[in-house]
C-alpha cells in the first residue's frame, strides 16, 4: 500500500497525509498542504480510514488518536 | 475469433463515461473516480524494459509539468507486474536521470486492457498497443489515440490535443488542422438557413458561411 509499508511503518506520503489531517481537512486541503496530487490523497484516505488512522466526519478527514500515536512513534 | 469479438463489444466510445476501474499502481491502489475534477491521460505501453517504451516514458515525464499546469494527470499501464514497473522506473531514473512522477498500472490480469481495448491481437497477443485515452473532469472519454508497437508517440501532439479540448470546452469553438494555442479557432458551423445568413454578417473572418474563424 502507498501509506503503510508491508512492515507496518508509515511511508513519507502516509506521514504527510496524517500530519495534514491533524486538525481535520478536506481532501483538497490535504492535497495542497502535503503537495501531493488529489488522486493520491483520495487513494491514501481510503487506505488510512480502512486502517483506523483517519476518520471521516461530514466530508472532512481527521487523524484519529491511533493515527496520532502512530505518527508520534515514527 | 471469439476473443476478438468480445473485445470489440467492450471498446469504449468517445463522449461516453470512461469505464470504471480499481487498479494496483506504483503509487498505490487507485480508482478512476479518484481523478474526478481533473483531466486524466490513461496510456498503455507494450512492455517494461523495451526501447521505444523507455523513450516514451522519458517523453511523458518531460511533459508532466506542462500537463500539471493544465490540470491533467498521467497514468501508464502495461501487462507487467508492479515489481517490473518499480524496477524499470528506477532503471530509467538511474540511466536516463529522469524520475517517473506518475503512477503505472500493473494490469497482469488484463482487466483494464480488455475494458479499454488496448490489446490488438493483430499486433501482439501478449502486449498492449500504444493507446492514449483522454478523460475529462466529469469522467467522460474525450479522445483516443492508438499507435502500433513500432512507433513512439509524439508528446507535443498530446499536449496540443489537451490544449484543443480545453479551448473547445472554454470557448465553445472547434480547432482547425494543425491548430496551436494562440491561433484563430473555428466558429461552429450554423445548422439552419437562418443561422447561415446571419453568420456571414457577424463580423467573423469567414471563407464562406460554413467556415468562419475568430481569435480568442
Amino acid at each position: 500500500m502507498a501509506c503503510i509499508s508491508p512492515d507496518g511503518n508509515l511511508t513519507t506520503s502516509g506521514k504527510a497525509v496524517l500530519t495534514a489531517a491533524k486538525e481535520g481537512a478536506t481532501p483538497e486541503d490535504i492535497a495542497k498542504s502535503s503537495n501531493l496530487p488529489l488522486f493520491r490523497i483520495r487513494s491514501s484516505l481510503r487506505e488510512l480510514v480502512s486502517a483506523g488512522l483517519i476518520q471521516e466526519i461530514q466530508g472532512k478527514y481527521k487523524t484519529t488518536a491511533e493515527g496520532l500515536k502512530k505518527l508520534g512513534k515514527e | 475469433m471469439e476473443e476478438l469479438k468480445r473485445q470489440e463489444t467492450r471498446l469504449p466510445r468517445l463522449g461516453e463515461p470512461a469505464p470504471s476501474f480499481t487498479v494496483i499502481t506504483t503509487q498505490g491502489t487507485v480508482k478512476l473516480e479518484d481523478f474526478k475534477g481533473g483531466w486524466l491521460i490513461l496510456f498503455s505501453h507494450p512492455a517494461d524494459f523495451t526501447p521505444v517504451c523507455t523513450t516514451e516514458f522519458v517523453g511523458f515525464a518531460n511533459i508532466y509539468n506542462e500537463l500539471k499546469k493544465r490540470n491533467v494527470e498521467l497514468m501508464g499501464l502495461s501487462i507487467d507486474s508492479i515489481y517490473s514497473h518499480i524496477a524499470w522506473a528506477r532503471n530509467i531514473e538511474e540511466k536516463m536521470k529522469v524520475k517517473i512522477p506518475f503512477p503505472i498500472i500493473a494490469d497482469l490480469n488484463r482487466e483494464v486492457a480488455t475494458l479499454y481495448g488496448m490489446v490488438h491481437p493483430g499486433q501482439s497477443k501478449t502486449e498492449t498497443v500504444r493507446a492514449v485515452f483522454v478523460i475529462d473532469p466529469e469522467g467522460i472519454l474525450r479522445a483516443m489515440i492508438y499507435y502500433p508497437l513500432t512507433t513512439g508517440r509524439n508528446m507535443q501532439e498530446i499536449l496540443r490535443l489537451i490544449d484543443a479540448l480545453q479551448t473547445t470546452d472554454k470557448h465553445k469553438v472547434a480547432t482547425p488542422a494543425n491548430w496551436k494555442p494562440g491561433e484563430p479557432v473555428i466558429v461552429p458551423a450554423p445548422n439552419t438557413v437562418e443561422m447561415a445568413e446571419e453568420r456571414v454578417k457577424e463580423g467573423y473572418e469567414c471563407k464562406d458561411w460554413y467556415l468562419c474563424f475568430k481569435k480568442i
